[in-house]
């Protein structure tokens, strides 16, 4: 399969497929309903199942009772329907399951809107369910990152058995643009028998016990510490970020997902200005790409954040660069995106030009 | 003289453990009568338990098969998603009331009404046991309990809900049976309905559910023999016996 042109989120879908996800529970909201419809349409082709669940509660179910077979599942929805899954999300994180979850990200709160939005970064970064748990959580900026972070996500998942997120703004999931993608080398990959139900033939008779209940506090807590080494090495490992003309930069926007592409727009008319403005953007929102912001030049004089969200992301920037740097924010809400000019203008009147 | 061996444990029930339940509590009694089936059947390796939140969380201290931990209420949509995947696996949930009829009412409704193949152990003691003697959605009529310290009034309560009549008007679930295990008698015939709905999932006939009628004498604030004798007068004539659909 050569670049063809996709809508977003039917990309994410051939892109699941593709990374070998043979099972999908869904469940349907605007604006990710292709995601569900293509794959009651294709998985039956590859030998998979399409199963419709009756919410968002039950398709994330669904999936933690998939994923603990070991084979690569997947769920998708949109905010409010993410809302529903957060008791779910926890107990997979409890259990140590692998899941991939998509969140064509909408305007909230509540019911709020059907148009993009980034308003739930702070969702899916610092936890919606109950307890110590983190998410890996991967946030697209083109069409062909999000097939790639599509497929990286199912590889997450196996490798740390624990629940992954592609959270794609509204924008990532209804725009159409020109992709490429390739079956991934890890979609045979056999389920992990050492401890999927299912296998307690294979393992000679010992079963496999999945759960996160501990009533003594010994080793619940013995429990969460194992948890927390586990995320400890996931963000020693997987952090991931772009950066974008910062060597010389007086001035860098920080920017994820569409805000980042049209950030990197205003970064290009600012500097065909002769303006010393970069760009960093965070492709993993968590774990947060500290070691990148440490790293930033000592031209740098001060961040401006930009979102589509009240500014959920500052708190990270501000931990990231231990406040040494002032920062700004430029952000849309209720559907809208920041414009190219608007972010230029904002630059502008940081850098007093 | 010789020895001849007139009682022992299943080969399915872990070895050396006795349960946590109070005495006088029917959990043992299904519990043992699930272990005996799949010894019976022959599907210890194959069979998949999705444990319910209430007094059976720890089901698998005691049924030795792959278990999975279920939210309160979600189980059979976390075995809808197993069975999805492994259909050659003998997925089965066992749950209280307050698990199955309160909040995980849509989800029981739903799975039944796929007829997804799979087996649905339902305990209705009409009590929530673990958190302390609640009202549930099976509560019987005047029946009193931590939250309806006068009894259950209908005019604010609603009336207690026979599950297995509600479920056995989709046209789906293929075999659904309400037994208890209030006597010897009755537990000769749960036992052949659990048989049964595991059966149906080996030969993959569909969805089967079976309602066992349970006790709580903790929480009904009843001595044991007391409890089993409410079982019989009080709650069989709400909650009759019966098998309400099936295959054939």
């Amino acid at each position: 399969m050569g670049r063809v042109l996709m809508k977003g989120t039917e990309a994410i879908a051939e892109a699941a497929i593709q990374a070998g996800c043979k099972y999908f529970y869904g469940y349907p909201i605007t604006p990710q309903n292709e995601i569900p419809e293509y794959m009651s349409a294709h998985l039956p082709e590859v030998g998979g199942v399409y199963v419709q669940a009756e919410s968002e509660v039950a398709s994330i179910n669904m999936v933690m009772g998939g994923g603990s077979t070991g084979y690569r599942v997947m769920t998708s929805s949109s905010s409010p329907g993410i809302s529903l899954m957060s008791e779910g999300i926890s107990y997979i994180a409890g259990c140590e399951i692998p899941a991939v979850i998509v969140n064509v990200m909408r305007a909230g709160p509540g019911l709020g809107g059907i148009l993009p939005a980034q308003a739930d970064y702070l969702q899916s970064t610092k936890g919606a369910g109950n307890g110590d748990y983190n998410l890996i959580v991967l946030a697209p900026s083109t069409l062909q990152e999000c097939v790639d972070l599509t497929q990286l996500a199912f590889d997450l998942a196996q490798k740390y058995r624990n629940p992954v997120m592609v959270a794609a703004d509204g924008f990532m999931g209804q725009m159409m643009e020109a992709v490429e993608i390739k079956p991934s080398p890890t979609r045979n990959q056999p389920a992990d028998e050492s401890w999927a139900l299912g296998f307690m033939g294979e393992r000679g008779g010992k079963r496999s016990h999945l759960h996160s209940l501990y009533l003594s506090p010994e080793p619940l807590e013995e429990h969460n510490r194992k948890l927390q080494r586990k995320y400890a090495e996931i963000k020693k490992n997987e952090q991931r970020c772009e950066t974008y003309m910062i060597d010389d930069a007086r001035l860098v926007v920080a920017a994820y997902g569409t805000t980042a592409r049209i950030s990197r727009s205003a970064v290009n008319n600012l500097r065909a200005e002769g303006l010393k403005v970069g760009m960093i953007r965070p492709i993993t929102i968590w774990p947060y790409p500290f070691e990148t912001f440490k790293r930033l030049p000592s031209t740098v004089e001060h961040i401006l954040v930009s979102e589509m969200n009240a500014g959920q992301m500052i708190d990270d920037v501000k931990i990231a660069t231990s406040c040494k740097y002032p920062i700004s924010f430029y952000g849309r809400m209720g559907g809208f995106a920041p414009s190219v000019r608007e972010i230029e203008d904002e630059c502008r009147r940081i850098l007093g030009q | 003289m010789s020895e001849v061996k007139v009682y022992s444990r299943p080969k399915s029930w872990m070895p050396d453990v006795s349960s946590h339940y109070c005495p006088g509590c029917g959990h043992g009694i299904a519990h043992r009568l699930v272990c005996e089936v799949i010894d019976e059947l022959g599907i210890q390796n194959d069979a998949i338990g999705l444990a319910p939140v209430g007094c059976a969380a720890m089901i698998y201290d005691y049924i030795d098969t792959d278990f999975c931990e279920a939210p309160h209420g979600r189980a059979p949509a976390v075995a809808t998603g197993i069975k999805a995947v492994r259909p050659d696996k003998i997925v089965y949930t066992y749950q209280g009331d307050g698990d199955l009829a309160s909040i995980g009412m849509g989800e029981i409704v739903h799975a039944a009404n796929r007829g997804m193949n799979l087996t649905v152990i339902f305990i209705n003691n009409a009590i929530y046991g673990m958190t302390g003697g609640q009202m549930a959605p099976t509560t019987l009529i005047g029946q009193r309990a931590s939250t309806c310290p006068l009894g259950r009034d209908v005019k604010v309560n609603g009336y207690p809900i026979r599950v297995s009549e509600m479920l056995a008007a989709l046209p789906a679930p293929g075999y659904i049976a309400r037994v208890t295990v209030a006597q010897p008698k009755y537990i000769t015939k749960a036992k052949q309905a659990v048989r049964q709905a595991f059966q149906n999932q080996v030969d993959g006939k569909g969805f089967s559910l079976v309602e066992i009628l349970s006790s709580c004498p903790t929480n009904w604030g009843m001595r044991p023999v007391e409890a089993f004798d409410w079982l019989v007068n009080t709650m069989i004539p709400y909650y009759p016996l019966g098998t309400f659909k099936d295959f054939d």
